[in-house]
């Protein structure tokens, strides 16, 4: 599953460019605020607080693309253009979706560590 | 890049995302800048209010302030509306790369930044920044502190506007000879004590000094900041410049140097004002016909063995107490028509 959900050319580019020491700290920072990101979008879900979930989708959306997670970021982009009207009866089948797609993502990662 | 004094630049990278943060920061510190960071916009102004900053990268998208609420503040603000700022933001649309740009933004990145794009970017915008200082600084020296903050918020850019102001030319009667007498540090220190009793009669009377010339100096009063009564400002500054230089001559000749005198010309009237030069080297300056008068008139205080010649729109409007004396009209050189040209009375000045 690796190739897919983490876009090895992205991943080698940034390991080059900040050096691997320092993407596995970065690695870990993600691994620190992407869950409470994660969480701020199913709270402005419930409480239809649209900016802030375009904001916490936003954010996800950029870390995602730092690590070259291009599905991850595609699904995060279209939750932060779309907004919360978009996702309407469907949010939380939205942020499942997004959350699963999190998980491989990190396990993807934890693996590149050693790689 | 690094600045003159071989100091690494001073980056602040402002983003509420953790990652991005330290992204960011990592990169910049591998290319030799000494970076800071905050988090969210209202952090990054109380640093920049409190710690000298060459650059920033600002994001855009941050809770309780935002960029663009950030770039708001900078351009109102005196001291600040000078710092270079790039973006580096995910936002899309080009509507939000415009707002940035139309708020004083140096430039747009977008992020993940690609890093060989981001030193480009850094290095033009770190150039630029020390070409802004130098000149800022060339300004500050010159300029009294109200004229170079004016300078500052009408920004620096070259180009002239058209104004009414008075000119002043000032030189040292008989300097070669002086100079030919003395020591060569003697003569030096003998110009830096007269430039500073210049500039500080110019500076106390509203005029800038736009040109320093061996022995003679020009200044500008009603420019770059308008002067509803410049032509009494440039005739009183002139009449505390003979008071001083003859102080001065006192205490040289106590000393057992010889004396020295001043001629000072003065023209009012309509004149073009602005920065000349090159981006890299530039002078505030006035040009125009008044200018080549006030000049001719400075010449002439040595033909009318008088100290302050002015012409007849500065006495024109000079108003109460001033005592002139009509010289009748003068033939100059470069002039169709003759000028009438008036004395004015260096020992009384006006309260």
């Amino acid at each position: 599953m690796t190739a897919s959900t983490i876009d090895r050319a992205t991943f080698d580019a940034l390991r080059e460019a900040a050096g691997a020491e320092f993407v596995v700290e970065l690695v870990d920072t993600f691994a620190e605020e992407a869950p409470g990101m994660l969480a701020e979008l199913r709270r402005a879900l419930a409480a239809n607080d649209a900016e802030t979930f375009r904001r916490a989708a936003h954010s996800l959306k950029s870390n995602g693309s730092t690590f070259g997670a291009l599905a991850f970021a595609a699904m995060a982009r279209e939750l932060e253009l779309g907004g919360l009207a978009s996702v309407a009866s469907r949010g939380d089948e939205r942020l499942e979706a997004l959350e699963g797609e999190y998980a491989r993502v990190l396990a993807a990662l934890k693996a590149l560590r050693h790689a | 890049m690094r600045d003159r004094a071989g100091e690494p630049a001073r980056l602040l990278v402002v983003d509420d995302n953790k990652v991005n943060r330290l992204l960011l920061t990592r990169s910049l510190e591998l290319q030799g800048h000494r970076v800071s960071s905050a988090a969210d916009g209202r952090v990054a102004l109380e640093m920049l209010r409190r710690e000298p900053v060459d650059l920033v990268l600002l994001d855009m998208e941050m809770p309780e302030m935002d960029g663009f609420q950030v770039l708001e503040v900078l351009v109102d603000d005196v001291q600040l509306r000078d710092m270079p700022v790039i973006v580096t933001s995910s936002l899309e649309g080009v509507a939000n790369v415009v707002r940035c740009i139309e708020l004083g933004a140096e430039d747009y990145l977008t992020k993940p930044v690609n890093p060989v794009l981001l030193k480009a970017r850094i290095d033009a915008c770190l150039e630029k920044k020390r070409l802004r200082d130098a000149q800022k600084e060339l300004v500050r020296r010159f300029a009294t502190p109200e004229v170079a903050q004016d300078l500052q918020k009408s920004g620096f850019s070259l180009g002239g506007k058209r104004v009414r102001a008075s000119v002043l030319f000032c030189d040292i009667r008989g300097f070669t000879t002086l100079a030919e007498s003395q020591a060569p540090e003697e003569t030096i220190e003998l110009l830096n004590t007269w430039y500073t009793l210049m500039f500080d009669a110019i500076g106390g009377h509203g005029g800038v000094v736009t040109q320093m010339m061996g022995d003679g100096l020009m200044a500008v009063f009603g420019a770059p900041v308008a002067l509803p009564d410049h032509e009494a400002r440039a005739v009183q500054a002139a009449q505390e410049m003979i008071e001083l230089v003859g102080l001065f001559g006192r205490e040289r000749e106590a000393a057992g140097k010889p004396q020295i005198a001043v001629g000072i010309g003065i023209a009012s009237g309509e004149m073009v004002a602005g920065y000349v030069g090159t981006q890299e080297r530039a002078s505030y300056t006035c040009i125009g016909d008044t200018v080549n008068l006030a000049s001719r008139l400075e010449a002439h205080t040595k033909v009318a063995q008088r100290g302050i010649l002015i012409d007849g729109a500065t006495r024109e409007r000079l108003g109460e107490g001033f005592r002139t004396e009509a010289l009748g009209p003068v033939q100059f050189k470069g002039k169709t028509t003759a000028v009438e040209v008036y004395a004015v009375d260096p020992g009384q000045r006006s309260a």
